[in-house]
């Protein structure tokens, strides 16, 4: 797919994962939102998983670690055929698979069970050490969030990978500039956010993380050659596309209501 | 107990390619000849124990054996959520090998002190938790523990544990092993503390009581077959472990016995006292503290069985 028909993709994920929040009452829009591009660019472009064959064994892996954007990794996986869009039937329902964070089992393209922040990427590590064990060359990407780099097993893992050389493993920072209750700048010294990865000995990339063109250049550099892990911290905006919910961080807890959504479906030029 | 579980870690991992070993920063020498046997599976993942569990459970989702080993309360309680979500929430088949558990490390102080771990990983679904009494068991719990589909704790002691079992016993997770044939009293024991429970069993003797004496080395999930037996047939069963009363062995039966009563038996139950010590001394030091000596159990179990 070109640039333009990944664009039209990704505005066709945030209306549906708006209309599902205000049908389901599922909260964290706004973190959903600005990840939905890097998760559009990696399903459409970059991993290199089959849907229809997740048994093979040496596909590439992804990890949601920021486990309550699971509203758009659900309404991806769906689109891309992990499984038929009518299995989200009872989105938000008593008894259904699909909530407000990734299950341990039943969904297919789930790989981890997520929610609790700072668990996706030491268990990418094991599985990047597995892969290389087994003489795969698959990449295992995991996607954090900022506010989730305050949890001490981010930077465990931080130090971890790169004393083991794991070069085919990304982190990927959506970096949103938010967190629950405030901004990330401020209420842990987050910045400066590139040179804490490199120093920690990570490849480091900056990149626009709404720009489709540069994100699947940077997402597909894995490995890069340096024999490093690789960090992409990818700037984002807190509820993209939707004027009235981008970086406000109402929008973290909010659910919107029918005309919202309305509103929000035509600036997405869906309607 | 632990160079026991260090050479059958290296024997295992020379017959199952999917062994791999992640030790938190611990076993200085102690795992030489598992790096010389399995080089490329062997990790020291530093003291990071959260960041440790996680992969393991990473590698155990990719189809691998992993095995972490550090000291008890850094391996369970410090990472503890790692454990709930990673292992037992995903269901995955890692063995967390404590070293050191209960009063082992009773010098280092409460830091090092691991009488917590067994109520508070009990209450995990899909977790197992073994604590082998002697090196015999160790070493026939940890290929148990491997062979199983899910997580497990094997909760260890230092070195040096006598040899209870004089041959290699039936190992099964979740059935306790006979020690001592007896039948007015059954003591339930788990892991290293059973040299204490022998030395009780031997003082009642003497004083006419018969004493059956179990290895109670599966705290989750209980031998209840066993219970139901000694709850019918024993007038007083007692629980020994060195752990806290709250959530143990004892707190298990406890449970057991309430949901499965009425029973003939009466329970005693054996262990640690809600409170930190505040002295450092011996192993022996401290089980004393807590009133883990031969004679007080003895008296009590005496008093209690009368």
């Amino acid at each position: 797919m070109n640039v333009k028909e990944l664009e039209r993709v990704a505005e066709e994920i945030r209306g549906r994962i708006i209309e599902t929040s205000c049908k389901a009452g599922v909260p964290h829009l706004g973190s959903c939102l600005s990840c939905v591009d890097i998760l559009t660019a990696l399903y459409w472009e970059v991993l290199d998983i089959d849907p229809q064959n997740l048994s093979r064994p040496e596909r590439d892996r992804f990890i949601l670690s920021k486990g309550h954007a699971a509203p758009a990794l659900f309404q991806v996986l769906a689109m891309k055929g992990f499984f038929p869009k009518a299995m989200m039937d009872d989105y938000g329902e008593d008894g259904s698979l699909f909530g407000e964070h990734p299950p341990a089992c039943g969904i297919p393209g789930v790989e981890a069970a997520t929610g609790s922040l700072g668990h996706g990427l030491p268990i990418g590590i094991g599985m990047a050490l597995a892969s290389r064990l087994h003489g795969y060359k698959n990449g295992i990407f995991v996607l954090l969030s900022d506010g989730e780099c305050n949890e001490g097993s981010v930077w465990e893992a931080a130090m971890m990978a790169p004393a083991n050389k794991l070069e085919r493993l990304m982190a990927i920072i959506d970096f949103n500039k938010w967190q629950a209750t405030g901004r990330s700048e401020e209420i842990m010294a987050l910045s400066p956010l590139k040179e804490k990865w490199s120093s920690f000995g990570w490849s480091v990339y900056e990149v626009d993380g709404h720009d489709m063109g540069s994100l699947i250049t940077v997402l597909k550099k894995l490995p890069d050659g340096s024999g490093k892990p690789v960090a992409v911290i990818a700037h984002t905006i807190k509820g993209k596309g939707v004027s009235f919910m981008e970086d406000d961080n109402n929008w973290h807890y909010r659910i919107p209501c029918l005309s919202e959504v309305e509103t929000a479906k035509k600036e997405l030029g869906l309607i | 107990m632990r160079n026991v579980i260090a050479k059958e870690l290296e024997k295992i991992a020379s017959e199952d390619k999917r062994l791999i070993l992640l030790s938190g920063d611990i076993g200085n020498k102690l795992f030489d000849n598992f790096k010389k046997t399995a080089p490329e599976r062997f990790y020291n993942c530093g003291v990071a124990e959260a960041n440790m569990t996680g992969v393991a459970a990473g590698l155990a989702l990719m189809g691998f054996r992993p095995v972490t080993y550090t000291i008890a309360p850094f391996a369970t309680v410090r990472c503890i959520e790692q454990i709930r979500i990673d292992l037992c929430y995903h269901n995955v088949p890692v063995v967390i090998v404590g070293t050191g558990a209960g009063l082992s490390y009773a010098e280092l102080g409460p830091t090092h002190h691991s009488c917590e771990d067994i109520g508070l990983l009990r209450m995990f679904p899909n977790m197992t938790i073994i604590c082998p009494c002697d090196p015999v068991e160790a070493r026939l719990a940890l290929r148990a523990a491997l062979n199983h589909e899910g997580p497990v704790y094997l909760r260890i002691g230092k070195k040096g544990e006598p040899a209870i079992h004089k041959t290699a016993p039936d190992f099964k997770i979740g059935k306790a092993i006979t020690v001592i044939e007896g039948d007015d009293v059954c003591i339930l024991s788990t892991g290293t503390i059973i040299s204490l429970a022998l030395s009780v069993a031997e003082l009642l003797r003497n004083k006419g009581i018969s004493v059956r004496v179990e290895s109670f080395h599966t705290v989750k999930p209980l031998d209840a077959g066993l219970l139901e037996d000694i709850s019918r047939g024993c007038r007083l069963v007692a629980t020994i472990e060195e752990h806290s009363l709250i959530g143990g062995l004892g707190g298990a039966v406890a449970e057991w016995m309430a949901d499965n009563g009425p029973s003939k038996a009466s329970l005693l139950r054996f262990g640690t006292e809600d409170r930190f010590l505040g002295r450092v001394g011996s192993q022996e030091y401290a089980r004393a503290c807590y009133g883990l000596t031969a004679d007080v159990i003895s008296e009590k179990i005496l008093k209690a069985a009368g």
